[in-house]
Formats: structure tokens, C-alpha cells, sequence
């Protein structure tokens, strides 16, 4: 088991004749049971072309029907972004994966109105991906630092995500999925709805939750920890020397009106019982001691 | 992106959001035509820069006379002004916005923000106008009140009716602060705004409804389809090591410290800040390379991180996932020689290709520190730092 994805999920890759699109994906269907997952691109007025043995189709629902994918990944260019998101949620797949950075915010907010009552999920923007290891990557991780376990790792950051799930493995830990939620201040799901999934899988024994400055999201995240959460969660918050005002890197990143800062997140994750640590460094040392 | 108060009031004029005459000068001269050209017997003579908290800064004067425009003028184009947004430093005036007096009965608070929970637009308004409103928020949460707009039909008129009587605005005003709050969400969705802040939005002794400041930010992601806001830039009102920085695709922030800081992805590079903190030693920048880093991109982010004259020591902190050590290390190898490198380097890499990547650095022949881990890497930076302080 795991969350959002398993080997047997079949995957559509939006934007699958683009460099980014073309690498990403060789790279997923070179990992693990990639090449029976990755089953369909989408361009559209390429319909009928393939990618090295992967058949093109002009819409996601024309890829959908043909190949039974139930997921996509986006490497849309950011101004086109938004709507090829809006046509995989048309297209009623189960899950959205868009790794496109630079989507404008208007364009989201737009986006993330019409998902309203839909049944599809949406992971990202702006956002790394999601990995079971041994089975599936879908994104721009790199495989080769991943083992499979029962730890469940997610955070808004890529190569932070990175960072501690290197330190979990080199600690002989491994990881039931890591999932990046993206850096964006308008996105799918939110560590709260990840969190929730790593609670009901069984097997997910503890979770690392590693966030940034910027919103409340880590805040509301806590304190459903606290009331619900019958796992141990270990974490981090990125950004203690960020200055106020400043965008670090992140369009989400940013201390706005004294609100989103790293030691008031720290604060709220501890008082909801949540471990954690001041040392990026020792985020998988942490995760270690509450097993 | 930022743009001054006099462009924001050109941005509010275009949508019929009414603001008092003005205009802008960049010359003692051009302030005195101006105030020639509104006429009037009082003008306002107001500092532009992208600050907040002119006014107490005495970047904002009552003039009473052609003379007193001219005298205020004078003082104020090219004195540093230093408010609570500037920082100590401050920032030099170089354009002013001579404005007609306004008669003020009334000072309210309007802005327009994106709130991440609801994924909306959201307008925030308070009557507690012409201060700082962050005090407000703290002080008396009650007094600012919030409605969030729908993304397709926009802001509903009883929305708007409602929030602007909780701000106290009389009957006879709700229908002109109705029409306002329309436009200025008209504006913030069209020129793909981050934020829209009218501190003070103002009532006359006439009992008309103005805004008196227009403030605009705007989601930098979006720019490319906004050439005509583009065009507002001032650079003059940027760090040059930013501006330079982003030429490049870099993300860079100038920050107080002494050690400089070149790391992949933002939250690792905040994270590599927070670590160097916690081992005593103080953060020069923040820099993120991004996922496709060059060799060349590496030697633009040196020089750029070089430029600074408080810098002690560096920590190159890399996870190669997709960006591979050995391309990592070749570009720092190639940077350090073409810089003639002399602070002290500190690298630490993980990753793909990680051994090849160590092995270009040991063979280099340059004074490279290698660390084993972020912690590693910290501490051997703060020590260096602190050396290389002494020996200055």
C-alpha cells in the first residue's frame, strides 16, 4: 500500500512532446514498474504520433478512454498550464500532478473554482511530484535516493523533500511515498489532505512534515495532527532568517503582514504534539527516534 | 513587482476610481509647474518610493504657497528616506507626485488580497484608515472586516453595501464606495495583482468617497502578459545584486550577513540559511540556482555573491537530482578559478553522481572545504567565516 499512487496506476503525460515532458518521462518509465504505467502523452494536434512507443493523443479524455490512465502529470508551459489542468478535471481523472512552475495566481484561482464539486485531485503546481518507492515515480525526484518503507514524507519544497528522504534512506528507513505539494500560494492539496491520506494507509508507520514560510497551512495542518492523527509526526519549517516582505524563491514563501512566519508555525506544531527540530540536518534522526 | 503611488493612481484613474488631481515631477522645476498647472492654494508634495510609511518618515508635506512646493521639492528629491518598510538605509526620493490638497473628514482602510485558505480574492476594509493596519489587526481584529469575492461573478453589490456601512460610510456614500470596491476588484483582476492597498481611502468635507494612496503589487508570474505594467518598473527602487541576479533566472535576496550562500531549490536554500543561523554564523543571501543550473549560471551566481563586501565565506549546499554533482562541481571548479576565488569555500553535495562530483573538486587543486552533511557544512562555514573575519 501507499497514497496516491501504486504500480498499477496508469498515467497520461500532459505536455509529453516538450523537453521537460519528454525527459521526466523517460525517467518514470525507466523507474520501477514505469514502463507499464507511463501509457499515454497528450499534445494536442499530435494525435496518432507516438513517443518512443508511447502513443500521443490530441485531448486527455481521448487518452483516458484508449488507455483506462487514471492519473495525468503536467509539463505544460505556465501560460497554458492552468487549462491543461482544467482539461484533465473535464476529462474526470482521479488525480492531477502538475509540475509546471509559474503559473499565474489569477489563473489558479480560476482553475481551482471550477474543481469545486469535481472529483478529480490536484497535486502541485510548482511542485516536485510523488514517489512509492519500488513502484512508481511520477515527477522530477530522483529515483535513485528513495527506499521502500513505512515512513510517509511530505512538504512544499523539492529538493527538501529530497534532502530528508537522502537522510531517512542513509538511516536505512524507508518510505511508504513522498509526496511534494508545491511551493505555489494557490494549489491542490494541502499538507492537511496528505496527512489525512498517510493516517488511513496502512502502511505508513510515521510521517515527516516539512513546510516553509508563508500562509497557515502548516498551522491548520498541526492541529488536525492533535485532534486526529494515530501516527507519529516528526517536522521542519524552512525559513526562521527569511526577512519579511521578501519572496524566497517560492510565490508561497513570503512573511506578509507579520503573518507565516517559520517560528510561529514551529510553535503551533509543537503545542499539537509534534516533534520538531531547528536542524535541517537531523530531520531523519528525528523521524527515527519517534518509531 | 512593485510601482510607485502616482502609477497606481494612473492604474485607479483608468477605472474610474477616484483619486485628487496630481502630478508627477522629477525635478524641483517639474513640481513647481505642476503646482502651477492644479492650481489651487494647497498642494501636497509626496516622496515616491515603494515604501509604505512615508508620511511619519516626512516624505508627505502640506504646501501653502508656489514657494513652499518649491523649498519642500528641493529638500526632498535626493534625501535618503528612512521609514519602518525601508529599513535603516533608507531609500533615495528621485520622483515626487504634487497632488492637490485634499479636505479630509474621514480616513478608511481598503485593500484587496489573494487568501490562500479560501483560493479567493478577498476585500479587506476597515474605518480605522491612515494608520498602520498591521496595529489595527493586532489590536482590534474586530475593526477590520473581510468578503471574499466570487472568481466568476465578482463582488456582489450587497457585499459591497455591507462592508462599506461597517466602515461607517453614511447612506448617501455606500453607492460611491460600491462603485469603488467594483473597480478596484475590476483592476486587481485584470492587471493580475497581488495587492491592492488604499491607505487611506478618504471622505471628504463634501462627502465624497477618494482614494488619497494607491498601492499595487503584482504576481510576477504574470508579467508577461502585462507589457504596459512592465513598463512602470523602476529599477532605481531594486538591489542592483537582485536585478543582476535575475538576468540570469537566479533567485537572489540580499540579506546582512557575511557568509554567501548558492544552493538548488528554495526551500533547501532557506533551509542551508536557517542551519548557518543555528550554528552561529549570519546568512549573507539567499540564492537558489534552480533545478537546471549551468556551469555558466554557477560562475554568474558567484560573482554576484562576490560583488558583496561583507562576504567572509562561502557554502555551496547542493541535493543533485536532476542537476548532477559533477556538472555542479565543474561550474564551481570553473567559477572559483575565473573569480580568483579567495574567500573560503565550503561545498557540500549529495546526490546524483555524487562521487564524480566530489572527485572534480579534490582534483582541482583549489582550497576547497568539503562537508559530509548540511551540519557538517554549517559549522565548517561559521568557522571559517569567523577566521577569515580575523584576518581581515
Amino acid at each position: 500500500m501507499s497514497i496516491l499512487i501504486d504500480k498499477n496506476t496508469k498515467v497520461i503525460t500532459q505536455g509529453i512532446t516538450g523537453k521537460t515532458g519528454q525527459f521526466h518521462t523517460r525517467m518514470g518509465r525507466e523507474y520501477a514498474n514505469g514502463k507499464n504505467c507511463y501509457v499515454a502523452g497528450v499534445t494536442p494536434g499530435k494525435g496518432g504520433q507516438d513517443f518512443e512507443g508511447i502513443p500521443i493523443y490530441n485531448t486527455v479524455a481521448d487518452a483516458k478512454s484508449a488507455t483506462g490512465a487514471t492519473v495525468s502529470v503536467i509539463y505544460v508551459p505556465p501560460p497554458y498550464a492552468a487549462a491543461a489542468i482544467d482539461e484533465a478535471v473535464e476529462a474526470e481523472l482521479d488525480l492531477v500532478i502538475c509540475i509546471t512552475e509559474g503559473i499565474p495566481v489569477r489563473d489558479m484561482i480560476r482553475t481551482r473554482n471550477r474543481m469545486r464539486g469535481r472529483k478529480t485531485v490536484l497535486l502541485g503546481p510548482n511542485c516536485p511530484g510523488t514517489i512509492t518507492p519500488d513502484e512508481i515515480k511520477i515527477g522530477i525526484m530522483p529515483g535513485h535516493i528513495h527506499k521502500k518503507g513505512r515512513v510517509g514524507v511530505v512538504s512544499r519544497s523539492g529538493t527538501l523533500t529530497y534532502e530528508a528522504v537522502g537522510q531517512l534512506t542513509a538511516l536505512g528507513l524507508g518510505q511508504s511515498s513522498a509526496v511534494g505539494i508545491g511551493g505555489d500560494p494557490v494549489n491542490g492539496l494541502k499538507h492537511i489532505d496528505v496527512l489525512k491520506m498517510f493516517n488511513d494507509d496502512p502502511n505508513t508507520e510515521a510521517v515527516i512534515m516539512i513546510g516553509e514560510i508563508g500562509g497557515t497551512d502548516e498551522e491548520t495542518a498541526a492541529r488536525w495532527v492533535k485532534a486526529n492523527m494515530k501516527k507519529p509526526v516528526v517536522g521542519f519549517i524552512a525559513g526562521v532568517t527569511a526577512p519579511p516582505g521578501k519572496r524566497m524563491g517560492h510565490a508561497g514563501a513570503i512573511i506578509s503582514g507579520g503573518k507565516g512566519t517559520a517560528q510561529e508555525k514551529l510553535s503551533v506544531m509543537e503545542e499539537c504534539g509534534i516533534k520538531v527540530t531547528r536542524n535541517p540536518a537531523e530531520m531523519g534522526k528525528l523521524l527515527k527516534s519517534v518509531l | 513587482m512593485n510601482i510607485h503611488e502616482y502609477q497606481g493612481k494612473e492604474i485607479f484613474r483608468r477605472y474610474g476610481v477616484p483619486t485628487p488631481r496630481g502630478i508627477p515631477a522629477f525635478s524641483v522645476d517639474e513640481a513647481v509647474k505642476a503646482a502651477k498647472e492644479l492650481g489651487g492654494s494647497v498642494w501636497v508634495v509626496k516622496a515616491q518610493i515603494h515604501a509604505g510609511g512615508r508620511g511619519k518618515g516626512g516624505g508627505v508635506k502640506v504646501a501653502k504657497s508656489i514657494d513652499e512646493v518649491k523649498s519642500l521639492s528641493e529638500k526632498m528629491l535626493g534625501m535618503t528616506l528612512v521609514t519602518k518598510q525601508t529599513g535603516p538605509a533608507g531609500r533615495v526620493v528621485k520622483r515626487l507626485l504634487i497632488e492637490e490638497g485634499a479636505d479630509i473628514k474621514k480616513e478608511l482602510y481598503v485593500a484587496l488580497v489573494v487568501d490562500r485558505a479560501l483560493q479567493k480574492v478577498v476585500l479587506m476594509a476597515s474605518s480605522e484608515g491612515g494608520m498602520d493596519i498591521e496595529e489595527v489587526a493586532h489590536k482590534t481584529p474586530e475593526k477590520i472586516h473581510r468578503v471574499a469575492i466570487d472568481p466568476v461573478g465578482g463582488l456582489a453589490d450587497k457585499d459591497a453595501d455591507d462592508i462599506a456601512r461597517k466602515i461607517g460610510l453614511s447612506e448617501d456614500q455606500v453607492p460611491q464606495a460600491r462603485d469603488i470596491f467594483r473597480s478596484l476588484c475590476q483592476a486587481f483582476d485584470e492587471c493580475d495583482a497581488s495587492l491592492v492597498e488604499v491607505n487611506p481611502m478618504i471622505v471628504t468635507g463634501a462627502g465624497k468617497v477618494v482614494a488619497l494612496d494607491a498601492k499595487f503589487n503584482f504576481d510576477s508570474n504574470a508579467l508577461y502578459r502585462h507589457p504596459d505594467i512592465v513598463a512602470m518598473r523602476d529599477l532605481d527602487e531594486e538591489d542592483p545584486a537582485e536585478i543582476e541576479a535575475s538576468k540570469y533566472d537566479l533567485s537572489y535576496i540580499s540579506l546582512d550577513g557575511d557568509i554567501g550562500c548558492l544552493v538548488n531549490g528554495a526551500g533547501l536554500a532557506m533551509a542551508t540559511m536557517d542551519t548557518i543561523k543555528l550554528y552561529g554564523g549570519a546568512p549573507a543571501n539567499f540564492l537558489d540556482v534552480g533545478g537546471g543550473a549551468t556551469a555558466e549560471k554557477v560562475t554568474e551566481a558567484f560573482k554576484i555573491m562576490l560583488k558583496n563586501p561583507n562576504l567572509r565565506a562561502i557554502l555551496v549546499n547542493i541535493f543533485g537530482g536532476i542537476m548532477k554533482c559533477d556538472v555542479i562541481a565543474t561550474g564551481v571548479v570553473a567559477a572559483a578559478k575565473q573569480v580568483a576565488l579567495k574567500a573560503p569555500l565550503v561545498v557540500r553535495l549529495e546526490g546524483t553522481n555524487v562521487e564524480l562530483g566530489k572527485k572534480i573538486l579534490a582534483e582541482s587543486g583549489l582550497p576547497i572545504i568539503s562537508a559530509a552533511n548540511m551540519g557538517d557544512a554549517a559549522e565548517k562555514v561559521v568557522a571559517a567565516a569567523k577566521k577569515s573575519a580575523v584576518t581581515a
